[in-house]
Order: C-alpha cells, then sequence, then structure tokens
C-alpha cells in the first residue's frame, strides 16, 4: 500500500516575506557608522541573494513585486538613483528565471559561477546607471569593494536554494 | 455563474510565465523611475516626501544602533587615554611648544589684516551660524555617499548647507525634514566643488567617484598644483563659504589629481552645519530697496566732540580749495 506523502507547504511569508525583512533589517544595521581602526562595516547588496534564489527555488509574481520594494527600499535608503537597484534586481531575477531548467540541480561551484555571473550584470548594470545620471563614472576600486562583499553571500543563496527546493512537493 | 465554472476553469498558465509578465512590469516601472528620477537636479524637489518619510523613520533607528557602537569608542578612548597618558602629554607639550610661534603670528597677521581691511574699506563676509549634529546612518557604496543627521530644518537646516567636522569640509545638505537631514559626502559621485589651491590661487572642481579620494578637475594654470598644497573651498558660486578646509593634493595611482580629505583623519561622527546658504543670505534683499539717504533720517546728532571735529574738516577742505586760487591768481594777473 502507498504510504501518504506529507506535504510541507513553504508559504509566502516563510519564503518571500521573511528573507525580505531579514535583508532590509541587515541593511539598517550595516549602514551604522562604525569606524574602528579606519575600517568601516560592509555595504553589500543583500537583495542579491533573494534575486538569484527565488526564481531557482519558485517562480511567483509576488517575488518580483517584492524585489522591485526592495530595490527601491535601498535606492531611498541609500539615497541613489530612483529605479537603479529595482533594474539591476530584476535583470537578475529574469536571467535565472530563463536559465532555470538549466541551473536545476547544478553543483554548487555551477551555481557560483552564475552567482557571480548575476552580480557582475547587475553592478554593470547600476555603473551604467549611475556613469549616465551623475555625468563621470564611479571608481572602480570602490565598486570591487561592493562587489566583494555581495559575491561572499553567496553561501546564504545556496543555503536558501538547498533548504526550500522541493520543499513544497505541488511545484515538483 | 462563478469564474471556476466558466469557460476559463481548466486554463492552466505555468507559473514561469506569469513571474516572466511580473518582472516586464517590473522592469518597465524601473526605467520610467529612473528617467523622471531628479535626485541631482538639486532643490526641494530632488528630494521628495517619500524620501523624507523614509529618513524620518529610519534616523532613530540608525541613532539607536549608533549609541552602543559610540558610547564602546568612548569607553576604548577612556582606557587608552589612561593607559597612554604619559606618551600621550609628551606629545601635547612637543606640540604646545610648536604652535606657540604659529599663535603669536597669528595675532600679529591678524592685527594686520584688520587694519587693511579697514584701510581698503573691505566688507568681509559675517561669521556663519552653524548647528551641531550627529551622523546616525551612512551610505558608502560607489553610486552613493551620503549620511543621515539627527538636525533638520526645526534647527534651521536648509537644502545646500555645507558641513564640516573638526578637520574640514565633509559635505552639503541634499534633503530635509523636521528632525533629520541627509547630507551628500564631497565622495558621493554626484557632488561637485569650487575649490582653490592655497599656494597659487588656481581654481578647479573637486569631483567625487565614489572613492575615499575625489578628483581635482579643471585644474587652471601650468604647474599651478603640485603634491602637498592645501586644497579650500574658493566660494565660486556662493555655495560654500571660501577658505573651508577640504585637504591636501596628491597624485592618485591613475595620474590624476586628488585630495587626500583632511575629514578622513577622524570618524565623521558629530559634524556641524553652516547654515549658509548663498550669497544671497549676506544681504538683506529689505535693505536694498530703501532709498540711499533714507538712513539719516534717523541718524544720532553729533556730540560736541564731533561737531568740533565736523566743522575742523570743513575749515581745512575750504582753505585747500581758496588757497590754490589766492595763489594762481597773481599769476593769472602777470
Amino acid at each position: 500500500m502507498r504510504r501518504p506523502v506529507a506535504v510541507r507547504v513553504v508559504g509566502s511569508f516563510e519564503l518571500v516575506f521573511r528573507p525580505a525583512l531579514i535583508a532590509i533589517a541587515l541593511t539598517i544595521v550595516l549602514a551604522t557608522p562604525v569606524e574602528l581602526f579606519g575600517l568601516t562595516l560592509p555595504e553589500p547588496v543583500l537583495p542579491m541573494v533573494l534575486a538569484f534564489a527565488w526564481p531557482l527555488i519558485r517562480p511567483s509574481m509576488l517575488a518580483p513585486a517584492v524585489l522591485f520594494a526592495l530595490g527601491l527600499f535601498l535606492d531611498i535608503f541609500w539615497g541613489g538613483t530612483l529605479g537603479m537597484w529595482p533594474l539591476a534586481l530584476l535583470a537578475v531575477y529574469a536571467v535565472v528565471l530563463v536559465s532555470r531548467n538549466l541551473l536545476a540541480g547544478q553543483e554548487t561551484q555551477v551555481l557560483f559561477v552564475w552567482y557571480a555571473i548575476c552580480t557582475a550584470l547587475a553592478f554593470f548594470l547600476a555603473y551604467l546607471i549611475v556613469s549616465f545620471d551623475a555625468g563621470r563614472p564611479p571608481s572602480l576600486l570602490a565598486l570591487l569593494l561592493q562587489v566583494l562583499p555581495t559575491l561572499l553571500l553567496f553561501p546564504v543563496a545556496d543555503w536558501m536554494v538547498q533548504r526550500f527546493d522541493d520543499g513544497d512537493v505541488r511545484f515538483r | 455563474m462563478a469564474f471556476r465554472d466558466g469557460p476559463f476553469d481548466q486554463l492552466k498558465v505555468p507559473l514561469a510565465w506569469t513571474a516572466a509578465v511580473a518582472v516586464v512590469v517590473a522592469l518597465i516601472a524601473s526605467v520610467l523611475m529612473i528617467i523622471g528620477d531628479r535626485r541631482n537636479d538639486g532643490g526641494a524637489h530632488g528630494y521628495g516626501p517619500v524620501r523624507a518619510g523614509v529618513d524620518t523613520v529610519l534616523a532613530p533607528i540608525g541613532g539607536v544602533l549608533a549609541a552602543p557602537v559610540r558610547w564602546a569608542g568612548s569607553a576604548s578612548d577612556y582606557i587608552g587615554g589612561y593607559f597612554n597618558a604619559v606618551s600621550e602629554n609628551r606629545r601635547l607639550r612637543r606640540q604646545v611648544a610648536e604652535l606657540e610661534p604659529w599663535r603669536d603670528q597669528a595675532i600679529a597677521l591678524k592685527n594686520v589684516n584688520a587694519r587693511y581691511e579697514a584701510m581698503l574699506g573691505l566688507r568681509t563676509e559675517p561669521p556663519v551660524a552653524m548647528a551641531t549634529a550627529r551622523s546616525v546612518s551612512e551610505s558608502r557604496g560607489p553610486f552613493a555617499n551620503a549620511r543621515l543627521l539627527d538636525a533638520g530644518s526645526s534647527k534651521g537646516v536648509r537644502i545646500g548647507n555645507p558641513v564640516i567636522n573638526e578637520h574640514g569640509l565633509v559635505g552639503r545638505i541634499v534633503g530635509t525634514t523636521g528632525g533629520v537631514s541627509r547630507m551628500l559626502l564631497v565622495t558621493d559621485v554626484a557632488s561637485r566643488v569650487p575649490v582653490l589651491v592655497d599656494r597659487t590661487d588656481a581654481r578647479a572642481i573637486l569631483t567625487g567617484d565614489g572613492s575615499g579620494n575625489p578628483r581635482l578637475e579643471f585644474v587652471r594654470g601650468v604647474g599651478s598644483i603640485q603634491a602637498g598644497d592645501r586644497v579650500l573651498t574658493s566660494g565660486d558660486g556662493g555655495g560654500v563659504p571660501r577658505g573651508v578646509p577640504i585637504g591636501v593634493a596628491a597624485r592618485g595611482i591613475d595620474g590624476t589629481w586628488r585630495v587626500k580629505l583632511f575629514s578622513d583623519r577622524g570618524a565623521i561622527d558629530y559634524v556641524r552645519i553652516m547654515l549658509f546658504e548663498d550669497f544671497g543670505q549676506l544681504v538683506d534683499p529689505e535693505a536694498l530697496n530703501t532709498p540711499p539717504l533714507a538712513g539719516l533720517a534717523t541718524a544720532p546728532a553729533p556730540d560736541a566732540a564731533q561737531t568740533a571735529a565736523i566743522g575742523d574738516a570743513a575749515a581745512r577742505r575750504a582753505r585747500q580749495t581758496t588757497a590754490p586760487a589766492t595763489a594762481s591768481a597773481p599769476g593769472a594777473a602777470e
């Protein structure tokens, strides 16, 4: 006799809203003006993790909307060009959504390479937008200092994919 | 008839397609927002009510988060000061000995300068009022370098006010609400400050690029700048008062002239907002519209000593004008 499968439904709150709120909270914490021995806190783009992990876990209409809101929050909180981070994050979401079938079930190393490419794409878009908006390109060294901490967030994205992928058997 | 009973009850759209539609709509919205953004236009319209509202809400949170950090810093300073008291005392004595001749020279120069100003009839800029504020949150990335300050329009802070710390210029105010202001640092990619080189009085524009050392662009004159020159605000354009220290000129690794900022010598924690708007505030607009001789009606009557001095000067002037006439009269007769 076939045993019934326990369906564990991963709701929108667990998958979308809670990580988004955590990303906002961490962004605010990392903006604390701390300077010890001339060093300041890093300033990674935390929603990059979500833009990469969400389409891999489960495509939805809610995630792009929340991602748009997260990008707007970054623009307003950091004082940047309005619409820049929504565009960059949604571009990452779109790329991963299109390549979803290719990436499903791939090794962690492959996912990291893809994450790095997506991060590079997002920062390239942001760099272009700021260059046109401000009339001069930002420093590449300063850019690198934000790209590196963002790349180091990959384990969080990988953990999210492992944790939530196939968490809801209805989407197998 | 319910929707599920209609002809669409069997219609199943793949999740990826619905997500793709949402992405396209959001992308279009993002592009429209970028096109419509007026952050760099200056003035109040670049700082809309949404930005003001978010800053007002988040500034107290940043203040709470920054407080323990500040306490820890003060505690470490206190302990460090206790253990380093002897060496610091020696260093300070040496520094005082070095500075004393400078102080005497400054007093003498101030005196001479005041006499020159009086002789030339110069109208110097009045002292600028200040408002002290604390930095509660910051963004340090390549695309935005800004800070939230816990002083706003209730303290008289207005958009465009320059901000300094104990070392030099830090930035300027780009948005303000009742109790919170947003400061754009001189390192921000959108920041432009007219500056001068102290040694040669050459003019340039200090241009931020997101790195710690902003560039010097449009440097006028050949050989007008060399490494180690002090860079000050020029006051051109009226946005910032003249003579606020900014930093020291240095060659960047890319060969361009850059400025090592004085404000980097310590943490930008407490800052002072100069309530200086532009040249317009130095002159009362109403005063310009008054008739030139309107002040005479209210001028006090001269006392005895002044009356005597005025009479004496008038008599002397009269003698000077009549003396050449009488001296030339015989010559004319001849």
